[in-house]
């Protein structure tokens, strides 16, 4: 008789507190089987957020660091300037990474920390009750905005791999969902190419992955993920966004600069950057 | 070993690398810069790391991340940059983690002013964090003072598994002094980090570097356990000087800069024949209780000096425990106070004058 499914070794064997229909678990478990399947599990320091994945570090069958909310992508820079052959990723959610954490993600990908971000988008803060995240859609009930999101109040859904693929630095960055099967087996191959990316040390890599949340969006969970689906993908759409072969056009216009603080203290003259840089990004 | 005439901030910076640091990260704030600028010069020729942080937030975080990991660490800044760092040092502290934190002070509040203060006082010893925790805070005077307290620090740091506070101030930041770095001061003998998060290699559980205790008893036990590491502190740690107590009417109480100044005042006292001592405090945290329990009887005033509106004057009365009349003379705002005021107050003191 073949075994058809088994546990991952990648996650410890435990029951997870997460809700009926939540998808963060299916999320753990790819991540889980990838570090397996990529035998780099023992040498894989995970970095939990603050939100409802707070006890990831309960799950992961690997260290782990619990991060201040928002802060994960620092601290993960912290580890992987100081062990640079372990495997370092964080795993955070929206209200962690496209609010509270807006600064220390849009840097750890400017300086290309060569770390891996899972970053689990349900489109609301979910741990504490349902409010509006920068990632809820126009018009969504949160306990925040009771009458739908109102974007000449609170503006529109913030966009974070559209905006962080923009910086140099981002290596990979994808978009995927976990709606249904097709789209899991998806969401583990860009799991999967991201930590290849972090493996071949070639820079920050990050995977958006849309996610359910039935308790929130007062949904059942067969309705939530139609929900991913009708709802959220037209406004956060799937695909590959930057990967390490297409870099900006404007990078191959930045020449390393030599001399600097030479002599007299100053900055060399900055030309290629400063008279092309902006003008020919994107 | 030679001495070298260096400036104060830098001297911190190879004092550290001198203790075995290897990770550096920072931000630019006046008047700490030149620390790392130092570090960044200076880390990497010797295989360290040195990261210009986004933010003290970020730089702080990092220091969590490295820490967790079995690096010996440092960060620094000064006083609105250590604010910003409060979130981080609360979390280093719960979750046990090693690190030297320095802080050059300047004045306050809000973006006050890039000259020299004490007011941090209440921050550095009082937890400018969340939650029941508490720093070993030292306060040196000198450049030598503060080359030799930043190498003992990371010992401390890493034996207590608790963050250690440098309190500087503007002035020793930027002063030169000439310096030894002496290589027979005090090394621990400290266990390996057998709780460092460096990936299991297959080989044990998981760890988990972690500030969070869901259950109130846990959370319970586990600030008791910290507790534990604060008395210890309390018995093993505190650092004072003492100059001309016996006999002395009036004894000054001041730490760092503050208590050169004076020095100074004693000085000009002492030729007017007006001896008068000084206690000075090395550690803030844990505060010299003891000393003054044991003062002779011939003293009759204690008189607090602070580059503040008064901060430390409150460990004073704690320690004094009603026994003597404390007074206070100081400047803030990153004015520095003369010998000749500190030498006013006392005349006026011992003459009678107001409190």
């Amino acid at each position: 008789m073949s075994v058809v499914f088994a546990p991952t070794i990648g996650l410890q064997p435990r029951e997870t507190h997460y809700c009926p229909g939540c998808t963060h678990g299916l999320i753990h478990r790819l991540i889980g089987e990838v570090l397996d399947e990529l035998g780099v599990l023992g040498r894989t320091v995970g970095v939990a957020p603050v939100g409802c994945s707070v006890l990831a570090y309960d799950y992961f069958n690997c260290d782990m660091h619990e991060a201040a909310h928002g802060r994960a992508p620092a601290v993960a820079t912290g580890i992987k300037r100081v062990l640079p052959d372990r495997v370092v990723f964080t795993y955070q959610g929206d209200g962690d990474l496209a609010s509270i954490g807006t600064g220390e993600i849009v840097h750890a990908a400017h300086r290309s920390e060569n770390i891996t971000v899972i970053f689990v988008n349900n489109a609301i803060y979910g741990m504490t009750g349902g409010q509006m995240a920068p990632t809820t859609l126009i018009g969504q009930r949160t306990t925040t905005t009771p009458g739908g999101r109102d974007a000449t109040l609170t503006g529109y859904p913030m966009r974070m791999s559209e905006m962080l693929a923009q910086i140099p630095g981002a290596s990979y960055v994808e978009r995927v969902s976990v709606h249904n099967p097709v789209y899991v087996r998806k969401a583990k191959k860009a799991i999967r190419r991201a930590f290849e990316v972090q493996l071949a040390g070639q820079g920050f890599s990050l995977v958006e992955v849309l996610s359910s949340c039935p308790t929130n969006w007062g949904l059942d969970p067969a309705a939530a993920l139609s929900w991913i689906k009708d709802a959220m993908i037209p406004v956060y759409p799937l695909g590959v966004l930057r990967t390490p072969d297409d870099p900006p056009a404007y990078l191959t216009a930045v020449q390393p600069q030599t001399g600097a603080m030479s002599g007299s203290g100053m900055p060399p003259a900055s030309g290629a950057m400063s008279q092309e840089g902006e003008g020919s990004a994107d | 070993m030679p001495r070298t005439l260096m400036k104060g901030n830098e001297v911190i910076g190879a004092a550290a690398i001198r203790a075995g640091c290897r990770a550096f990260f920072g931000y630019p704030i006046t008047p700490q810069t030149e620390l790392p600028e130092y570090m960044a010069a200076h880390l990497p020729p010797v295989g360290g790391v040195f990261v210009q942080a986004e933010s003290e937030i970020a730089a702080i975080n990092m220091v969590y991340g490295a820490s967790g990991s079995g690096a010996r660490v440092m960060t620094s800044s000064s006083s609105p940059g250590i604010a910003l760092k409060q979130e981080g040092i609360s979390y280093i502290a719960g979750a046990e983690l090693p690190c030297v934190i320095v802080n050059v002070m300047r004045g306050g509040p809000g973006l006050g002013g890039i000259q020299p203060s004490q007011s941090d006082y209440f921050q550095a010893t009082r937890g400018g964090g969340n939650g029941d925790y508490r720093l070993l805070v030292y306060a040196p005077a000198s450049l030598q003072e503060l080359a030799d307290l930043v190498q003992i620090a990371f010992d401390k740091a890493d034996y207590y598994r608790n963050p250690v506070l440098i309190l500087a101030d503007g002035m020793l930041g930027q002063m030169m002094e000439p310096v030894e770095f002496r290589d027979d001061l005090p090394r621990m003998s400290l266990p390996a980090k057998d709780w460092a998060a460096t990936g299991t290699m297959g080989e044990r559980a998981p760890r988990v570097i972690n500030s969070l205790y869901l259950k109130p008893e846990e959370l319970e036990a586990h600030i008791h356990r910290l507790f534990e590491k604060y008395e210890a502190m309390r018995v093993d740690e505190p650092l004072v000087e003492t100059v001309g107590v016996d006999g002395a009417d009036l004894v000054v109480v001041a730490y760092g800069t503050t208590a050169r100044i004076v020095r100074s005042a004693m000085a000009t006292l002492a030729e007017e024949g007006i001896h008068i001592g000084l206690i000075r405090p090395i550690t803030l945290f844990p505060y010299p209780m003891d000393v003054f329990a044991t003062l002779p009887s011939s003293v009759r005033h204690l008189l607090v000096v602070e580059m503040s509106m008064g901060q430390m004057i409150d460990d004073v009365r704690i320690a004094n425990e009603g026994r003597l009349p404390v007074s206070f003379v100081g400047r803030t705002g990153g004015m520095v106070p003369t010998p000749a005021l500190v030498a006013d107050r006392v005349r006026e003191l011992l003459a009678g004058g107001s409190r």
